[in-house]
Formats: C-alpha cells, sequence, structure tokens
C-alpha cells in the first residue's frame, strides 16, 4: 500500500479546490507553457498566475524551470504526468509514422509528374 | 524539416491527431488505402516491429487486417471494417481488437494544395480511454520502454 501523508493530501486536494488551476493542469495537460501565457490564457495578472502555479508547485503536480527571463511550467511526475508522457510517446508513433508517409506522399507526386 | 504532428485529449472519450502534408488530398488518401502503400510507412523502422501483412478492403463493410511481429508466431494483429469511404476526403473504420477500442475517422482536408490531415479517434467510454493510456503496457512493450525514458528524462530535469 502507497502512504499518503496528510500534509500532502492536504496540499493536493488545496490545489485541486480551485477551478482556475485546474485548467492549468489541464492545459499543461497538452503543452508546456510559460508563466505570461497561462496568464494570458487565463485572462489573469502575472502576479496571481504565480501564486496559482506556487500552489500546484507546491503540492507537486506542477514543476517550473527559469531559462533566461522565461519561467517554463510543465505537468509534474504524478499522474497527470503520466497520461500526459503517454499521450506524447503515442503522438512519437503518429510523429513517425507520419514521417514515413511524407516519403510516399512525395514519391507519388513524383511518379505522377513523370506519367504526365 | 518535417511538418509537426499534434496531438490532444480533446474529450474524455476522444484522442485527436493532426498533421499537414506536402501534397494534396487525393495523394495522401491514396497512400492510407492501398496496401502496398501503407506498408510502406503504417510500421516505420523506428517502431522497431515490422508490419507483416497488411489486408484492406477499402469500401463501406470492408475489412481490413493488419498483422504486426517477427514472425507468425509472435505477431498481433489488428483489425475492422470499414464504416465510411468517402475519396479523397474521410475515412472510418472499427477497431475490433478489443471491446473497448476506439472508432478512428481520419479527414483529409485541402488546403492550398496541402493537405490537413485530422485524426480523430473515439472511445465508447471515458473508462476506455483511460484502460488504453494504462494497459498499453500489454500490447506495445516498446512504447511502454519509451514513456520510461520519457519518464526518467522528465524526473532528471524536474
Amino acid at each position: 500500500m502507497v502512504q499518503y501523508s496528510t500534509a500532502r493530501l492536504d496540499a493536493s486536494f488545496a490545489a485541486l479546490s480551485d477551478a482556475t488551476r485546474r485548467g492549468v493542469l489541464e492545459q499543461l495537460g497538452r503543452s508546456d507553457a510559460s508563466i505570461t501565457e497561462l496568464a494570458d490564457k487565463f485572462h489573469m495578472t502575472l502576479t496571481g498566475m504565480k501564486k496559482h502555479v506556487g500552489v500546484l508547485e507546491h503540492a507537486g503536480f506542477v514543476t517550473t524551470q527559469k531559462v533566461g527571463r522565461v519561467r517554463t511550467c510543465r505537468l509534474g511526475l504524478r499522474k497527470l504526468e503520466e497520461e500526459a508522457a503517454w499521450i506524447e510517446s503515442y503522438r512519437q508513433v503518429w510523429a513517425a509514422r507520419f514521417d514515413a508517409l511524407d516519403q510516399v506522399v512525395e514519391d507519388l507526386i513524383r511518379r505522377e509528374k513523370i506519367d504526365e | 524539416m518535417s511538418n509537426r504532428t499534434t496531438i490532444e485529449r480533446k474529450s474524455e472519450l476522444e484522442l485527436v491527431v493532426t498533421r499537414l502534408f506536402n501534397g494534396p488530398p487525393r495523394i495522401v488518401f491514396e497512400a492510407w488505402t492501398k496496401p502496398e502503400l501503407m506498408k510502406l510507412w503504417w510500421a516505420p523502422k523506428s517502431s522497431g516491429v515490422p508490419l507483416l501483412s497488411c489486408e484492406m478492403d477499402v469500401r463501406v463493410g470492408g475489412q481490413y487486417r493488419l498483422a504486426f511481429g517477427h514472425d507468425a508466431a509472435s505477431s498481433f494483429a489488428f483489425f475492422g471494417k470499414y464504416l465510411e469511404v468517402e475519396p479523397p476526403s474521410r475515412l472510418v473504420w472499427t477497431n475490433d481488437e478489443s471491446e473497448d477500442a476506439a472508432v478512428t475517422t481520419v479527414t483529409f482536408e485541402e488546403k492550398d494544395g496541402q493537405t490537413l490531415l485530422v485524426l480523430h479517434e473515439l472511445y465508447p467510454s471515458k473508462e476506455a480511454l483511460d484502460e488504453a493510456i494504462a494497459g498499453m503496457e500489454d500490447g506495445m512493450p516498446e512504447q511502454f520502454e519509451q514513456l520510461d525514458a520519457l519518464l526518467a528524462t522528465l524526473g532528471a530535469s524536474a
């Protein structure tokens, strides 16, 4: 059995009790985003969004990384991250197929031009 | 530089994959509906699992069967039937290898001589899609190795 600490559970429930924060998680499930992008998306001030991200980060739902002047947020290594990671690996399956399909399309077009 | 493949869990029941191709819909549609062409791209080398056979009867009610694996003994198959066939813009098929599998709709839309391809998977229930996400481990070990590698990378950079 997994042991959950009470403090950790409290932080999780508090983090998820807010609609904006749930929206932020959903958004990050689709792609990483900077705090500025998230603030724009949710029509919020930078300071307000920083607070929300801070709560999510504290609960372990989100990790952030600062590169230059931009702080990028992504889902933390929890359930949502596993799903996002699966979806990313599924995307890679399709991306690999489609790269091969590009070649087929190119060959078909070339053949058509020769036949003309 | 290839075009970007995007994917989105559109709702509790739907996954949507989109991609732009540098050719008109009739060409891209042809590559999806001729077995000898499907074989060239459906199982790219990087997937690690070759396509053993590919049978497709592309008409409404027609069946398809794609078998993957290194030999017949260790192969696994995806099969189903076509529900809609509208050249060169739309294909819909069932995935009958599992009761909880999705119905797949692929649309090919002309965009200035290019093709915007949208692949839409509709699962019968939220549980079915969650299960597909959680249960990939059984059917596609390679994907989970990829996932492990990805998680390790994410963990290291977190």
